[in-house]
């Protein structure tokens, strides 16, 4: 039986996640960029979601959501033919055409933030070989482990909206294809600060309305788990804002925005594994930890390890996403949240399985498939088109004419 | 006739046009540039990073005046755009050859 609440809200929701990257994601990451590549990251961001959404289409759901296997599932929903206009999907009431579109925005997005990464010296042709495996041999599986049934779903594994599935794999992939990639030319102390703060405030503010698709939509229907993940989305959202600001001022003598909105972002990712089974106090408190320890995660990656992970993807996305799947079956003890279906420390080892064997296995697979891409296509782009700027030297066009 | 060039403060301008024409000295032209002095430039922080600006963003004004008017231009450039911090930039004055009113075809102290 469809229903018809349920059916409009998840709707919504998958139009404010595609949000999420058109253009949230890509004016965050375009503000935080020098002047001569904000078009090439617009343009990243958007062959990714293009390119993701008819791999969703060819085999990518299909291997994701449809079959039982412990580790991949089955092409009986290749080509989505499955999809009739009649249906619900198995277990919820909306439509499975809306289920897979819902899904879709999520295997759009998460290829989207490895984007942050790479930025300023990657080829375009590579950004799409790259994502395009990734997608398959890391994005699909992982989906299938946690929410389609898998390994991790077997084992009672907790992600509500991809703190494991959509962040950790993001951040760690991140890290690896940066090492593998190499540091921009004028990394650490060359490189020109981001080039339109405003823009990157524009894209946060985005991200966190889309967000709340992303989140209260995980429920897949319209309801109080729905109300609850909004209400915890947002305020961990502004308790983390608050404290990377505080952490700037008293570190660095003033609270800059883009600073601000950087922590909006951690409190975001944090909350998302956790959304649906946490109460009003734990999404407070979570955030305030997401803006202290994602600030060190960007610090560590930046200054300690010398890492050019050029927009911090793991320092705010994999720290934060990993930071709340391994806190939320703790936090499920304070008020509103739910109740474990199993020992907290059995449900805390399951957590720490799932983070653990998903960043491994997204090491590796993103190994490959940059080793891959770089025996074949090659990565970089020459240093006089670094120099130059991708805008010109691999699109053609140029983001700012001003008085020209 | 001299061509004065003011290297000043972006934020300076707007008195520096009030000095300007309240000693009745009219016709100045503004472009925005970059460059460094003694000021060196300056760093910003961004999510923990220092970048160094090399490069501070300055108004370039030029003022053609008759050689009678240079120390009244001069006196109310300076006390526009002076704040006594370093970086409040420098004057350069000029010899100008010549100045042609194009509307009108007039040259000399009377196109100024």
């Amino acid at each position: 039986m469809i229903d018809s609440g349920d059916t409009a809200w998840v709707i919504s929701a998958t139009a404010l996640v595609l949000l999420m990257t058109l253009p949230a994601l890509a004016l965050f990451y375009g503000g935080l960029v020098q002047a001569k590549n904000i078009l090439s990251v617009l343009a990243q961001c958007f062959a990714v979601a293009c390119l993701a959404s008819v791999l969703w289409f060819l085999c990518g759901y299909s291997l994701a959501f449809s079959g039982t296997g412990a580790w991949i599932g089955d092409l009986q929903a290749a080509l989505l033919g499955n999809v009739t206009r009649a249906g619900p999907h198995p277990g919820l009431k909306i439509p499975e055409s809306v289920f897979v579109m819902f899904q879709m925005t999520f295997a759009i997005i998460t290829p989207a933030l490895i984007i942050g990464a790479y930025v300023e010296r990657i080829k375009f042709c590579a950004v799409l070989l790259i994502s395009a495996l990734w997608l398959l041999i890391v994005y699909v599986p992982v989906a299938h482990w946690v929410w389609g049934g898998g390994w991790l779903a077997q084992r009672g594994v907790m992600d509500y909206a991809g703190g494991i599935v959509v962040h950790v794999t993001a951040g760690i992939s991140a890290l690896v294809i940066a090492i593998m990639l190499g540091a921009r030319h004028e990394f650490p102390h060359g490189i020109r600060p981001p080039h339109s703060p405003w823009m990157v405030m524009v894209g946060a503010s985005l991200l966190w309305v889309g967000w709340f698709g992303f989140n209260a939509g995980s429920a897949l229907s319209a309801g109080g788990d729905a109300g609850m993940a909004m209400l915890v989305t947002h305020l961990s959202a502004a308790t983390a804002t608050l404290v990377w600001m505080a952490i700037e001022w008293i570190k660095f003598g003033k609270p800059s925005l883009v600073g601000a909105v950087t922590g909006t972002i951690a409190g975001l990712a944090c909350i998302t594994p956790a959304s649906g089974y946490v109460g009003p106090g734990a999404a407070v408190l979570l955030g305030a930890l997401a803006g202290g320890v994602c600030f060190l995660g960007v610090l560590l990656v930046k200054r300690i390890m010398q890492v050019d992970d050029a927009l911090d993807v793991l320092g705010v996305h994999g720290v934060g996403g990993a930071l709340g799947s391994l806190l939320l079956p703790f936090l499920t003890l304070l008020g509103g949240g739910v109740v474990l279906a199993r020992p907290l420390a059995d449900q805390f080892a399951v957590q720490g399985t799932g983070v653990v064997v998903v960043a491994i296995w997204s090491a590796i697979a993103t190994f490959a498939i940059t080793k891959l891409t770089a025996l074949t296509i090659g990565l970089r782009v020459d240093a006089e088109t670094e120099t130059v700027g991708l805008d010109f030297a691999a699109h053609g066009e140029t983001g700012y004419h001003v008085n020209r | 006739m001299k061509l004065i060039v003011a290297i000043i403060q972006p934020h300076r301008l707007d008195a520096v046009r009030e000095r300007l024409t309240g000693v009745d000295i009219a016709g100045l032209t503004v472009t925005e540039v970059r460059g460094y002095g003694r000021q060196k430039g300056h760093t910003e922080i961004y999510r923990g990073a220092e970048y160094q600006i090399a490069f501070r963003p300055k108004l370039k004004l030029e003022v053609a005046v008759p050689d009678a008017r240079v120390d009244d231009a001069l006196q109310a450039i300076t006390e526009g755009s002076r704040t006594g911090k370093i970086g409040d930039g420098k004057i350069f004055v000029l010899d100008l050859e010549q100045a042609l009113r194009v509307r009108t075809g007039e040259t000399g102290d009377i196109a100024l």
